[in-house]
């Protein structure tokens, strides 16, 4: 009998072994969650910095003499956003599950371990250390580490620091990996040309491995507001949390604990929750059983009277923003028709959440796109590429509209874009693919979208009226010359000018339509 | 009296070509006082058809619609009919004729006047004689159809390279057609105390073999099934202007003697017109209750003739006795019979012995 051998794994360890939860499924696959990590980090810490992101990328394809699919590449991303501070970089680079993202407000990232995991991949693949050169502004520090895997932290091979008299801020870093570029090159350029979209105001440069260069110009300098960092609302929370908050708090009892730990309650909150909970108002906080820290998450579930989550943690793009994105990266014209539509906050499993939708159509949309729906979907400002038929805004907008109402048949062309953001979207795995059909959620996706389309359904009718007024003043203008000549003739004079008849039919139109009730009324008093 | 006769014609068309520029005027004003030109006009729809007893034929209802340039839907019908009206401007103003198909296809070559089929423009040319109240024959638009009439009727030609010129309709053995030149012709004089009108040519030929038109001193007409207008315009001149009685001789079946009803009290397509019945003129046969007295050879009834007699029995024109007696005795022999069943007692028969009984009674 063999003796089973129990050991711990560093969590660097683990996200080593499952690799493809993490959407390092294979080279091409990684290619593009490494982009996508690196790039998102990036972006967050341009809008924590309040500049308008100028984000280069850059991959290169590194010589080798191997003939297989897979290449080896040098990736490079630099940014102007904050900057790491010195101490943090080894951590934040090269340390899973470490980052600036366990406090509750909307960031791109949610797990903390993206931007290491790209790295954690390249070292792997590769066995190259990453280079890490940030600066807050002051000295630049240029660190070139390794994971110590086993460990779970940085192994700092190089740390030099230079001067930075042009007071340069951010971050650039570049790692080498395995990859495949050419299976994963157009859903790249896809990520890259939608994040543009919902980030007007950045400004986005990418080289390629076969030299092109990509440029997705920004379209304004305007940033949305930042989002305000919140206490987490009792209903979202779950015992762990609850465990650590606990573990932490300064607080001599439960009510003055709930009180400041959670948002949107106060003492007659707080008194008619514990009691709820069976948990007394006076206990310390420190000296609950495991037992009562279960019943008083169970309570939160439970318990009616909390406000709504505050929503200021939230950060929409606003509905001229995304106007600008969609215009800008769809090549939008004085032809195409655009609806935007920002909803109010609303929450889930006390998650606050806000639902953005664009409806777009006209010549442009039906040049690039074809007949039919096109949907773009976007969670916290991040583009979701895969698994489209699976998620909550696919059910949205092909199974909860009839799009007939909206005057929209089988082969109109329209473009449907719906922006989700939260500070926790409900994706259903940590690949951040697609999102679950939470109720609340396929609510206010499938409102948003009703409410922009309801624009493009206005858009649809002043069209056809348009056409038909058109189509009813080429009849006029091409039977009037007619009667015009013949009456002429008949009455042996000049040919009356018609001009002032077309002037009107043109231009009051309203005028036609209560001329020819007149007409019709005149009949049937006649028949009368 | 001819000359007076001739320059009758020339004041007719001097009218109508005065009406027609009446037309294009008023709308030519319209159009100069900055408003889209309309045209009033009786309805022609059906509901607006109504039989008038005092007049004995079907007459429009006092309806009117406006015909509206300004209403996208009347615009094409309002330019089609300006268009028609300058059309025939040019046919009175030249003394020309022409037919409802040459209309038809003059209009063709005029791009915007859009006619889709042949009935879109005789219906124009219907509007026409309803808005100027005048048949189409006065515009010297005719239809295709041609009957003929023979007997001593002598005419003067006013179409032109005929002015003056006057002809006996005996001259020529087939007849002489019903066209346009018979039809604005003014009758000059006839020996005639009778007119026999007969629906088919077969008859009509073998009537002027068999001199009919000696033997009972008639002019002969043959209407070549439903009689056009302006045979019906001529039957109406020689019963109105000369008291020549008429007798119209038709196919003993429902269709034979509708010929011979439009004859008298006309059609709902021509209820906006006067002057083309002739209420006066007696349907002669044949007859239900002939079939039984001269034992004509017949034919049974069908299906559509059934229908077709239950429909005339319910029509206001058929309120006269002889008529529903003739068509309840149709309906009980559920036979017919046509006008060559007289042929079983040889080719004369009819003149001979059919003809003067009914004429005498």
């Amino acid at each position: 009998m063999s003796q089973t051998e129990y050991q711990s794994i560093s969590p660097a360890d683990f996200f080593y072994r499952n690799r493809e939860i993490a959407g390092f499924s294979n080279p091409s696959r990684a290619t593009y969650t490494a982009v996508r990590e690196l790039l998102e980090n990036s972006m967050d810490a341009c809008e924590a910095q309040r500049v308008p992101p100028e984000v280069y990328l850059r991959i290169t394809e590194i010589e080798d003499k191997r003939d297989t699919e897979t290449k080896f590449y040098k990736l490079r991303i630099e940014d102007n956003g904050t900057g790491v501070p010195e101490e943090h970089i080894p951590k934040a680079f090269a340390t899973v599950f470490y980052g600036s993202k366990y406090i509750l407000k909307q960031a791109r990232g949610t797990f903390g371990l993206g931007g290491t995991m790209a790295v954690l991949y390249g070292q792997i693949t590769t066995h190259k250390p990453v280079q890490v050169i940030s600066s807050t502004g002051g000295e630049i520090h240029d660190f070139t580490m390794m994971i110590d895997i086993q460990n779970n932290r940085a192994s700092i091979l190089k740390h030099n620091i230079r001067q930075n008299p042009s007071g340069w801020r951010g971050t650039a870093l570049e790692l080498q990996m395995e990859g495949d570029y050419s299976r994963i090159m157009y859903r790249l350029i896809e990520y890259l040309k939608q994040t543009a979209m919902v980030n007007p105001y950045a400004d986005l440069t990418y080289v390629d491995p076969r030299g092109r260069l990509y440029k997705f110009e920004r379209g304004t300098e305007k940033l949305p507001p930042l989002p305000q960092s919140v206490k987490p609302h009792p209903h979202g929370v779950d015992v762990e949390t609850f465990r650590r908050l606990i573990a932490e708090t300064k607080t001599r009892n439960m009510k003055q604990f709930m009180m400041e730990h959670f948002q949107g309650v106060g003492p007659t909150t707080a008194y008619k929750f514990l009691d709820l909970a069976g948990i007394s108002t006076k206990a310390k906080p420190k000296t609950l059983s495991p037992e009562d820290l279960v019943k008083a998450v169970r309570a939160t579930r439970e318990y009616t009277g909390f406000k709504r989550p505050d929503a200021s943690c939230l950060s929409p793009i606003g509905e001229e923003l995304l106007e600008t994105g969609i215009k800008k990266e769809l090549n939008l014209t004085e032809e195409d028709y655009i609806k935007v539509v920002t909803r109010k906050p609303s929450t889930y499993l006390g998650f606050p959440f806000i639902v953005e939708a664009a409806v777009a159509t006209g010549r442009t949309v039906r040049k690039t796109h074809g007949a039919g729906i096109t949907i773009y979907r976007f969670a916290n400002r991040i583009p979701l590429l895969f698994d489209e038929s699976s998620g909550v805004i696919w059910k949205a907008a092909n199974r909860n509209i009839n799009w007939k109402t909206y005057n929209v048949e089988s082969d109109t062309s329209l473009v449907i874009a719906v922006h989700v953001c939260s500070t926790k979207i409900p994706y259903k795995s940590v690949g951040k693919e697609y999102m679950a059909d939470q109720p609340a959620v396929e609510r206010e996706v499938t409102n948003a979208i009703r409410e922009a389309a309801r624009g493009v359904r206005r858009y649809f009718n002043r069209r056809f009226r348009i056409a038909r007024e058109s189509r009813r003043l080429n009849i006029f203008g091409k039977f009037l010359p007619v009667i015009a000549e013949f009456s002429a003739k008949l009455a042996e004079k000049e040919i009356p000018d018609i001009k002032p008849l077309l002037t009107v039919v043109s231009t009051d139109i309203p005028e036609i339509e209560k001329k020819l009730k007149e007409v019709t009324e005149i009949v049937e008093d006649a028949s009368k | 009296m001819s000359k007076t006769r001739r320059s009758e014609a020339e004041r007719r068309r001097e009218a109508m070509e005065q009406s027609l520029t009446g037309l294009g005027n008023l709308i030519h004003e319209q159009i100069t006082n900055h408003e889209f030109p309309w045209i009033h006009m009786q309805s022609r729809s059906t509901d607006n058809i109504m039989y008038d007893p005092e007049e004995r034929q079907y007459v429009l209802g006092p309806r009117m619609i406006r015909r509206h340039s300004r209403n996208i839907r009347h615009i094409r019908p309002f330019t089609q009919l300006v268009w028609t009206a300058w059309f025939a401007k040019e046919l009175v103003k030249h003394r020309k004729t022409s037919t409802l198909r040459e209309v038809y296809y003059s209009a063709r070559g005029h791009r915007d006047i859009e006619y889709n089929n042949q009935q879109e423009s005789d219906n124009i040319i219907t509007d026409m004689e309803v808005a100027l109240n005048r048949a189409r024959e006065n515009f010297h638009i005719f239809p295709e159809e041609r009957s003929a009439i023979f007997g001593d009727l002598t005419i003067e030609y006013t179409v032109p390279g005929y002015e003056g010129r006057r002809t006996n309709l005996t001259d020529h053995p087939d007849g002489v057609m019903i066209g346009p030149a018979v039809t604005s012709s003014e009758f000059v004089e006839t020996s005639a105390d009778k007119v026999l009108v007969v629906e088919k040519g077969a008859m009509f030929t073998r009537l002027v073999e068999e001199r009919a038109h000696d033997k009972f001193n008639a002019i002969l007409i043959h209407t070549a099934g439903q009689s056009p207008r302006a045979t019906r315009g001529i039957i109406n001149r020689l019963n109105h202007d000369y008291d020549l009685p008429v007798y119209i001789f038709t196919d003993g079946d429902p269709w034979g003697i509708h010929i011979a009803m439009v004859i008298i009290s006309g059609s709902a397509n021509a209820a906006h017109l006067r002057g083309l019945t002739t209420p006066d003129a007696e349907w002669i046969g044949v007859w239900g209750t002939d079939i039984i007295d001269y034992k004509l050879p017949t034919e049974p009834l069908t299906e559509f003739d059934h229908k077709r007699l239950h429909e005339l029995k319910n029509d206001p024109r058929y309120t006269g006795d002889i008529w529903q007696r003739e068509l309840d005795v149709f309906l009980e022999l559920e036979q017919k019979a046509e006008l060559e069943a007289f042929s079983r007692y040889g080719l004369t028969y009819i003149v001979d012995e059919y003809l003067p009984a009914k004429l005498g009674s």
